[in-house]
């Protein structure tokens, strides 16, 4: 799984151009699913078809990551931007971005203006150009950028950009890998623009009708020194959302991730996200509802270059995954 | 029907946003004036009335949310303290002293949201709020181990309030918003089993209206009404509040004008109001948002929507005011103008 | 002059109808089918049962403006509906209602103002709408709650290249929609004249739910701040420099591919476009992309400098621009499809 994840996490996808993280899935997937197609919004939808009379169950991990677009080119080459999804002050100052057409850039901060009140539209990038020419060669205004930074395996846990979520998207493919024929029918959603607003669930949604859906997306940590209040911590195990800012999960739903987790060993930690949503948020409001729920890997340093998970939570997604695929819904639906 | 009695039994009844399912049961058994009644995948309570005369018969939706602003819990602290956060808007003023009711897994225990005595507040801590991130749940355990056999993250709490009786016919208690509009819905069906109608009335009990509209959502999507009627609290007038802002409670409900109210569907409910001398109050709101109202107009290809509000002081703590008649006169308002109704008129609202 | 009408023409968000049956006698001509919903949509649809696919170019009616709240000793009470900045309506004139009340917005004077006072601006609760009555009856008999203020800023040219209206922000729109429905296609075109974009983009999805196009082109008036004060890369757009292209704004990325192919054809054909420098502000086309299972979308705009107040400016040229465009996107679409 390290592997895959690597491969993911350094794919290029900010939201709206997820084009090589799909193409890098269906690579990965194809000799796995029944079906493989993609919609308008360029969601990737693989197919598991059930065995029994089971109901349509909807995975959904999204494929794009938080990144910036170019708005300005100056006469030195300088280039001024704009957030593409939840990005922060202090998760740019210093860092690198890199651009569909490969050139890398550093973001800085006009030296004139205090930290306390730094905001994206006093930062800058600099890609090494002299003048306006010669940065218009290498990029142009539109153009999207996300953080460039290297993976780094350090054991047990793993860092990397965009684990938002491309870890939740490891986990889809490795269960799609894994599983024989599901007794219920399984659709593997990767979703393109959820950091937007969770779009390309909602059209996903739409177009499958499912009776369940049930996103794999990060969530927050508060195992760290200082850190904001929240009990979910790294290698707890999987982490059941009961709520965020997007979803209260169907409480079924939720009960049915904690039953699976008891019966199967699975270890499992409860969450609730003060701020923060996931696709699920878009699935459940489909049509006259769908009952939804999230199955979270717990993440630090979300929305940063540096995100980090554990293998030991990854796995227990996974597995919970499968148990699902499995599972006996006629209760709950 | 003692609006009063329901009043009071719905208010005093746990349905916090997502978990409306005990209340759901109990507004179901109180509604014996419907046809058809039935829970959707969400929760929402549809209860259906049917009317008289051949298809196609009018189709209008009366909304009102069944769910409560509550609290989860979020943490566990050394020695059984329990942290908290919010589902819906609360001011974070009105949580210290309050009593509350932890749902655990067997049962529910009382508590008391606590914070430092005020002996040993630094000076100048006083003038200012205590921040919900001071905050936490005292039940009487004496250690998180002890705790953690009863609750655990992610349950809820609500607040515990027992309706008061003020003077006449005002009433105090947690959660009339929106149990008043529910009971405002079973009125009008109480008053439609009086009175010959063609429109088929779908009188729904939406959920997780404080999170963002969502019942009203999914509901909608699967009624398809003609019109869709939100009741909802409105603020009711009360000191250091501008008239402009308020609605005075005792003059019946405000009938909202504004972008989210349908030019015909308004000046066919004050029509109604005037008729049947039902007193109301005009509401102008340029904001279109903030009730089901909202959400319900946009679903499909459109729905024809109005807002009414029940006048309501203190809205979001435990002692929320209003006056019960305002009640009766809403349920009235609705039942009368759903008697009117007939095909041609539902026909004109797509007509511009 | 179609844009002069149209700019002049008032109609608040909820309460669209001189703008909707000035644009229906338009249009009435040049579609098959004319229709409007629930929310006071306004359909133009040409060639309904044509195979696909099927084009809709949206527009919105609605203009930000001032709704009467509240009557205070026959002054008026008013709060926005839409987004107005309060700073620009400090001494404008209004006209109220139907029976076109004329008003003036009035504050303090400067001569009794404190020094300290000048410095802050006047709040929207510190506003009246004075239409000389002595009292709230008096107010009552011309005035009635609910009722919109509109500004009532005439529409002229500036110069040989500019104009100024109010509304610019979306009749430009709804007139480039008008002319580009004249079209001789053989596809479905249907022009959508839409509802409450400024209270919550309100009415495209409702539209759209109903057309269920394949592509859809947003038309818009758009921030241009290309003026003293503005930081060059603050600018949004710039007047004069062509139709602006939306990459990306808060409701919505549009597809790439539809972009790609904009920009194409308008090098192709010689026409100057801008990228909107910006990703603040949202359009209908963030509704009617996410319509159903999604919707190919792009939003093309007008820069307009001072939008949302009561007089903007455009340039006429960035207007020919947006229709020379968008019509040789259907020409070009047209051959297509007429190959096949």
């Amino acid at each position: 799984m390290k592997a895959i994840i690597e491969q993911l996490t350094q794919a290029f996808g900010p939201s709206g151009y997820e084009g090589e993280v799909t193409s890098l899935i269906t690579d990965l997937v194809k000799d796995y699913a029944d079906e493989l197609r993609t919609d308008v919004l360029g969601n990737l939808i693989a197919v598991k078809h059930g065995s029994q009379d089971g109901k349509k169950i909807m995975f959904a991990a999204h494929t794009d990551e938080i990144g910036i677009v170019i708005t300005y080119i100056d006469d030195k080459g300088f280039l001024r931007f704009s957030p593409v999804g939840g990005v922060g002050v202090a998760s740019l100052v210093g860092h690198r971005v890199r651009f569909a057409s490969g050139a890398i850039g550093v973001i800085y901060q006009e030296e004139e203006t205090e930290w306390k009140a730094l905001t994206i539209d006093k930062l800058f990038i600099d890609i090494g150009a002299s003048s306006k020419e010669e940065a218009e060669q290498k990029v142009h205004i539109g153009e999207f950028g996300v953080f460039h930074r290297e993976f780094a395996d350090l054991g047990t846990r793993l860092v990397s950009k965009a684990m938002d979520d491309r870890v939740g998207c490891a986990v889809l493919v490795e269960a799609l890998r894994r599983m024989g024929q599901p007794k219920n029918t399984v659709f593997f959603v990767f979703t393109t623009q959820e950091e937007v607003g969770l779009r390309g669930a909602r059209t996903a949604a739409f177009g499958l009708d499912p009776d369940l859906g049930i996103a794999l997306d990060v969530t927050l940590t508060g195992d760290m020194p200082e850190a904001r209040r929240m009990a979910v911590s790294l290698g707890k195990g999987a982490a059941v959302k009961v709520k965020d800012s997007s979803l209260i999960a169907h409480p079924k739903v939720k009960d049915l991730l904690v039953d699976l987790c008891e019966a199967k060993g699975i270890p499992y930690q409860m969450e609730v996200l003060e701020r923060g949503g996931t696709d699920a948020g878009a699935i459940h409001l489909t049509k006259e509802g769908v009952p939804s729920g999230t199955i979270s890997i717990p993440t630090r340093y979300v929305h940063s270059p540096s995100e980090m998970v554990d293998l030991g939570d990854v796995q227990a997604c996974v597995n919970l995954v499968l148990a699902v695929t499995d599972a006996d819904l006629s209760q709950i639906i | 029907m003692d609006v009063k009695q329901v009043l009071r039994t719905l208010s005093e009844a746990a349905g916090v946003s997502g978990y409306e399912r005990e209340l759901a049961q109990l507004i179901e058994a109180s509604c014996p004036w419907a046809d058809d009644v039935r829970t959707d995948k969400m929760g929402n309570v549809i209860m259906l009335k049917k009317g008289q005369g051949p298809e196609p018969r009018p189709k209008v939706m009366l909304a009102a949310h069944m769910d409560e602003i509550g609290l989860i819990v979020t943490k566990i602290e050394k020695g059984g303290f329990l942290r908290f956060s919010t589902i819906g808007g609360f001011d974070q003023r009105a949580l210290l002293a309050q009593e509350v009711l932890v749902h655990g897994r067997n049962g529910t225990r009382s508590g008391v949201i606590g914070a430092k005595p005020p002996h040993i507040q630094a000076p100048g801590e006083q003038s200012k709020a205590v921040p919900m991130k001071d905050l936490f749940i005292d039940a009487g355990f004496s250690s998180a181990e002890e705790a953690e056999k009863f609750v655990r993250v992610g349950d809820l709490v609500t607040i515990k309030r027992p309706v008061t009786n003020l003077n006449g016919s005002y009433m105090s208690g947690k959660a009339f918003d929106d149990r008043a509009g529910v009971a405002a819905i079973l009125e009008c069906f109480k008053v439609l089993s009086t009175v010959a109608h063609q429109a088929d009335v779908y009188g729904v009990a939406t959920v997780q209206e404080e999170v963002g509209l969502r019942g009203a959502v999914t509901s909608t999507y699967g009624i398809i009404p003609d019109i869709g009627i939100a009741i909802d609290v409105g603020f009711g007038d009360s000191p250091g509040l501008p008239d402009t802002d308020t609605i005075k409670l005792s003059q019946g409900p405000g009938i909202a004008i504004g972008p989210h109210v349908h030019p015909k569907v308004y000046a066919r409910m004050v029509q109604t109001a005037k008729e049947w001398n039902i007193s109301y109050s005009l509401d102008p709101s340029p904001y279109p948002g903030g009730t089901d109202a909202y959400a319900i107009q946009v679903t499909r290809a459109g729905v024809a929507t109005i807002l009414l509000s029940i006048p309501l002081r203190y809205m979001h703590t435990a002692v929320e005011t209003l006056d019960y008649q305002d009640i009766q006169r809403t349920g009235r308002l609705m039942a009368m103008f759903i008697a009117g109704l007939d095909q041609e008129f539902v026909e004109g609202l797509t007509c511009f | 002059m179609l844009l002069a009408r149209l700019t002049q023409a008032n109609g608040a968000p909820g309460q669209e109808n001189e703008v909707r049956d000035l644009i229906r006698a338009e249009v009435q001509a040049h579609a098959h089918v004319v229709k409007t919903d629930a929310l006071g949509n306004l359909l133009a649809i040409k060639n309904p049962d044509a195979p696909g696919p099927k084009v809709m170019i949206a527009a919105h009616m609605d203009e930000v403006a001032l709704m009467i709240v509240g009557i205070d000793n026959g002054y008026l009470k008013f709060r926005p509906i839409g987004g107005v900045d309060p700073r620009v309506l400090v001494a404008k004139t209004v006209v109220v209602g139907s029976k076109k009340v004329p008003g003036v917005i009035g504050a303090k004077p400067i001569h009794l103002q404190r020094p300290e006072e000048r410095e802050r601006a006047f709040t929207i609760q510190e506003m009246v709408i004075d239409i000389g009555a002595k009292s709230k009856d008096e107010a009552e008999k011309l005035v009635s709650l609910g009722e919109i203020a509109y500004f009532t800023t005439d529409y002229e040219e500036l110069g040989p290249d500019k104009v100024k209206a109010k509304a610019l922000d979306d009749r430009v729109g709804c007139a480039l929609a008008i002319r580009l429905l004249q079209e001789e296609v053989s596809f479905p075109l249907i022009a959508a004249f839409t509802v409450q974009e400024e209270v919550g983009l309100r009415g495209a999805g409702v539209a759209a739910y109903q057309v269920e196009p394949d592509i859809a082109f947003v038309l818009e008036g758009t921030t241009a701040s290309d003026v003293p004060g503005t930081d060059d890369h603050k600018q949004a757009t710039a007047l004069g420099m062509g139709p602006a292209i939306t990459v990306m704004d808060r409701a919505v990325i549009p597809n790439p591919q539809l972009v790609q192919e904009l920009l194409a054809l308008a090098a192709e054909k010689g026409i100057k476009v801008q990228i909107r420098r910006s990703t603040a502000g949202g359009t209908d086309a963030g509704q009617i992309q996410l319509s159903k299972a999604g919707v190919k979308v792009a939003a093309i705009s007008v820069p307009c400098r001072y939008i949302h107040s009561p007089a903007a400016v455009m340039c006429r040229d960035d207007f020919e621009g947006a229709y020379q465009l968008v019509k040789h996107y259907l020409a070009r679409l047209e051959e297509r499809v007429g190959l096949s």
